[in-house]
C-alpha cells in the first residue's frame, strides 16, 4: 500500500525500516540523538544511533572504519557542503579501500547529504556538487527526485556494499508523493521515464525533474511531445536508457542545477556525443546553473539557475522552432 | 593473532618470539631496500621502511589477542609480519605481482590482511586515525571485548583527524589504543620545527590532556617496556575505561622513503635526513648505537633467555625466509591487465 508522505519522511522511513531489518545499520551525525525520546534512539538505542561533535573528518572516517569492521553506517551530514571538510575520507579513503586491498574488504556506508538549498542560503549552503563525486571510481551517487525514490534509493544505498553519497534536494523536503509502505527498494543504475514522448529527450537530475516536467507540460500545450528521463543515480549511470531515448527522438536537452563545468549534464552530454552522435538531429543543449557562486539576493539567485522557461527555450532551440536562446 | 595478550609480563618463549619478529621485520626491510640495487625497477613509487621501529611494533602487537584489530599508515610492512602474514605475499605485493597480498592493487603503502586483524592503512597522513576509531566503535557495539590498535606517526598528531578522533574516542570510551610512533621527524621536518609540545620541550603525549585520556611516553626501542605500556592500555580499553595515547619514541634508521623521481631515474634510499639535510651525522650514529635489534639480542643473551647460538640460528632462518620472499616476488607473474577493473565496486 502506498500513501502520501513528504520526501523527508520517506527518507527517514527508509533508514528506520533498514535499521529494523539489519542490526548492522548505524545512524549518526551532528545535532541528532540528543535525547532518549527521539524516534531513532527510542527504536534502536544509543549504541547504533549517536550524536557526534562537529567533526566531519572523524564522522566520515569513523564510518569508513565501522564499515571495514562489518557495520553499515549512515552519516547524517545535513548539508552536502559539509563533506568538503572531509574530502579525503569521501574521495580518497572510502572508495579506495576495496580496490587497494585487492577485494579483501568492502566499505558499505551512506553519506546523507542535502543539496541545492536555493532559498536564500547564499554562497556556501546552496551548492549542487554531485558532479564532484560521480567521477570517483568506487563511489555511488544517488539523487532522488520523488518521495518514493527518496525511500527506495536510501534503502538500496544502505544495502549496497559500496560507499554511497545520497543527495537529497532541500527544496523537495516537504514535497509529497505516494510512497510504498514497508520494504521498498529502487535499484541503482535504472533511469525512470517520468513522461514518455517522441520529439525530444529531456534528461533532468534531482529537483530539476520537476522543472523539466513543468516545461514538458507547457510544450505539450504547444504541440511538442517531450520525453523526460530521470537517471535517479549518477553512478552508476543508466546511459543505455538515455541513448535509447535519443535514438527515438534525435534531440537531447539536459537540465541540471549544478554549475555547467561541474555538472552531471556535461558528462552525460559527452557520453551521448561519443556513443549516440549518429542519432542526433540537433546539437545537445544543456540547461544548467551558470558558473557562479549562488548569490543571496533573490533575483541574483534566480538568474543563475535553470527554470522551466529556460528548458522550454532550449527544447524549442533543438527543435529549430524558435530562435530563443536557452 | 600471535600475541596471547593476557600476561603483562612476557615469559621466555614470548621474549624469543618478540626477538624473532623484530629480526624478521629488520631483514624484510633490508631486503626491500636492497631490491632497489639488486633488482632495479622492480619497486615503483614510494616505499617507507620500519627499521628502527621493530621493538615498538612487536611490543605493541604482543599485547593483542585473537580477534583484536589494528590499522596503520603507509609505513606498514612491520605489522603484518608480526601478525604472521606470509612474507612471500608481502614482498610480491611490493613488487606489484599477482601473488601479492592484495593482488598488486595496493603496493607497499596499502597492505591489508583482514583475516589477521589488519584492516588496512591510509597513505594520507592521519586519515587512518578516524577509521581505526570507527572500528573501535564497531568493537564497542559488538561487545565481545575486542580492542583496536591505531598506529600513526608524530606528524599525524598535527592533523585535525587526530584531534577529532581522540575527542570522540574519549567521549565515547572506545576500546582503542593510539600508538604514536614518534620518530622525531615529520617527513623531513624535525618535530621541534612543527610541534608546539616538542618546541616547549614537552612530550607529545601531552596532547592526551586535551582529551581527558591518559598519555604515556615510552622508550620505543625497548620491546618489553612497549609491551608493558601497551598491554596496560589494552587492558584499560578492554575493561571499558576508554582510550590511551601512547607516545612510543623510536628512531627511523632509514630515510623517510626512497627518492621521489620520475620514471627513468633509478630509485634508491638516500641517507637519513639527519645526515642528508641537517648535517648531524652524530645524531644518526648515536641512534645506530642504540639500535633496538642488537640491543634486545644482547639483553636476551645476557639475561640467559637466549643463547648466542640460538640467536644466530634464528637470524639464519630469518635470512633464509626473506631470500625465499624475494625470490618468490621476483619469479611471480604480473597481474593480468584485463583484471584492472576487478575491485572498483563490491
Amino acid at each position: 500500500m502506498a500513501r502520501e508522505l513528504p520526501y523527508i519522511v520517506a527518507i527517514n522511513e527508509a533508514i528506520h525500516v533498514e535499521m529494523a531489518r539489519d542490526d548492522r545499520v548505524l545512524f549518526f551525525g551532528q545535532n541528532m540523538a540528543n535525547t532518549e525520546n527521539e524516534p531513532f534512539v527510542d527504536a534502536f538505542g544509543k549504541d547504533r544511533v549517536r550524536v557526534t561533535p562537529i567533526s566531519e573528518t572523524a564522522e566520515i572516517g569513523m564510518a569508513v572504519g565501522a564499515a571495514l569492521a562489518g557495520y553499515r553506517p549512515v552519516v547524517e551530514l545535513y548539508m552536502a557542503e559539509f563533506m568538503l571538510v572531509a574530502m579525503d575520507q569521501v574521495v580518497n579513503e572510502a572508495p579506495r579501500f576495496r580496490y587497494m586491498s585487492g577485494g579483501q574488504v568492502s566499505v558499505p556506508l551512506v553519506l546523507k547529504a542535502g543539496y541545492g538549498f536555493t532559498a536564500g542560503w547564499a554562497g556556501q549552503h546552496t551548492g549542487t556538487i554531485y558532479g564532484m563525486f560521480m567521477g570517483v571510481p568506487g563511489l555511488k551517487v544517488a539523487v532522488p527526485s520523488t518521495a518514493a525514490d527518496a525511500k527506495g534509493l536510501m534503502a538500496t544505498a544502505i544495502r549496497d556494499d559500496n560507499p554511497v553519497v545520497y543527495f537529497h534536494h532541500y527544496l523537495l523536503t516537504l514535497e509529497h508523493g505516494d510512497v510504498p509502505e514497508g520494504e521498498h527498494v529502487v535499484p541503482f543504475g535504472e533511469a525512470a521515464v517520468r513522461r514518455a514522448g517522441g520529439e525530444v529527450t529531456i534528461v533532468a537530475i534531482g529537483a530539476m525533474v520537476g522543472t523539466a516536467l513543468a516545461a514538458a507540460e507547457t510544450l505539450a500545450g504547444e504541440g511538442i511531445d517531450a520525453e523526460v528521463i530521470d537517471p535517479r543515480t549518477l553512478a552508476p549511470l543508466d546511459l543505455p536508457r538515455i541513448l535509447e531515448s535519443v535514438e527515438k527522438t534525435g534531440r537531447l536537452v539536459l537540465v541540471d542545477q549544478a554549475t555547467r563545468h561541474g555538472s552531471a549534464s556535461a558528462v552525460i552530454a559527452g557520453e551521448v556525443a561519443d556513443a549516440g552522435f549518429g542519432a542526433l538531429k540537433a546539437p545537445i543543449k544543456q540547461v544548467t546553473a551558470l558558473d557562479t557562486t549562488i548569490a543571496y539576493s533573490a533575483p541574483l539567485e534566480a538568474y543563475a539557475l535553470p527554470d522551466a522557461d529556460k528548458v522550454v527555450g532550449a527544447v524549442k532551440q533543438v527543435l529549430g522552432s524558435s530562435a530563443v536562446a536557452a | 593473532m600471535s600475541g596471547n595478550g593476557q600476561a603483562a609480563v612476557l615469559d621466555r618463549e614470548r621474549l624469543v618470539w618478540v626477538f624473532t619478529q623484530m629480526l624478521r621485520i629488520r631483514e624484510f626491510e633490508e631486503r626491500v631496500k636492497r631490491t632497489f640495487e639488486e633488482h632495479p625497477g622492480v619497486i615503483r613509487g614510494h616505499t617507507h621502511l620500519a627499521d628502527g621501529a621493530e621493538a615498538s611494533i612487536v611490543g605493541s602487537i604482543a599485547a593483542l589477542r585473537e580477534g583484536d584489530q589494528l590499522m596503520a599508515t603507509y609505513r606498514c610492512h612491520g605489522y603484518p609480519i608480526a601478525l604472521g602474514t606470509p612474507t612471500t605475499a608481502m614482498m610480491a605485493e611490493i613488487y606489484g605481482k599477482a601473488t601479492g597480498l592484495c593482488g598488486g592493487y595496493g603496493g607497499s603503502m596499502h597492505l591489508v590482511d583482514v583475516d589477521r586483524g589488519f584492516l588496512g592503512t591510509s597513505g594520507i597522513v592521519a586519515q587512518g586515525i578516524p577509521q581505526a576509531t570507527g572500528a573501535a566503535w564497531a568493537a564497542q557495539i559488538r561487545g565481545e571485548g575486542q580492542v583496536v590498535l591505531c598506529f600513526f606517526g608524530d606528524g599525524a598528531s598535527k592533523q585535525g583527524a587526530f584531534h577529532e578522533s581522540l575527542n570522540i574516542a574519549s567521549l565515547w570510551r572506545l576500546p582503542i589504543v593510539y600508538v604514536m610512533e614518534n620518530n622525531g621527524y615529520n617527513v623531513h621536518t624535525r618535530s621541534e620545527q612543527e610541534d608546539a609540545n616538542a618546541a616547549a620541550g614537552e612530550p607529545l603525549a601531552t596532547k592526551a590532556v586535551a582529551f581527558s585520556m591518559p598519555g604515556v611516553t615510552v622508550d620505543g626501542g625497548d620491546p618489553v617496556a612497549v609491551h608493558e605500556t601497551v598491554a596496560a592500555a589494552v587492558a584499560r580499553a578492554r575493561g571499558g575505561e576508554g582510550p590511551t595515547l601512547v607516545e612510543s619514541r623510536v628512531y627511523r634508521l632509514s630515510a623517510h622513503g626512497n627518492i621521489i623521481a620520475p620514471p627513468g631515474v633509478p630509485l634508491h634510499f638516500p641517507e637519513h635526513e639527519a645526515i642528508e639535510k641537517f648535517g648531524a651525522p652524530e645524531e644518526y650514529e648515536a641512534a645506530l648505537r642504540g639500535d633496538p635489534v642488537p640491543r634486545f639480542r644482547a639483553r636476551l643473551v645476557e639475561d640467559g633467555a637466549l643463547s648466542a647460538e640460538d640467536a644466530d640460528r634464528i637470524a639464519g632462518e630469518v635470512r633464509d625466509e626473506m631470500q625465499v620472499a624475494v625470490d618468490f616476488g621476483i619469479e611471480s607473474p604480473f597481474p593480468d591487465a584485463a583484471r584492472t577493473l576487478d575491485h572498483v565496486y563490491a
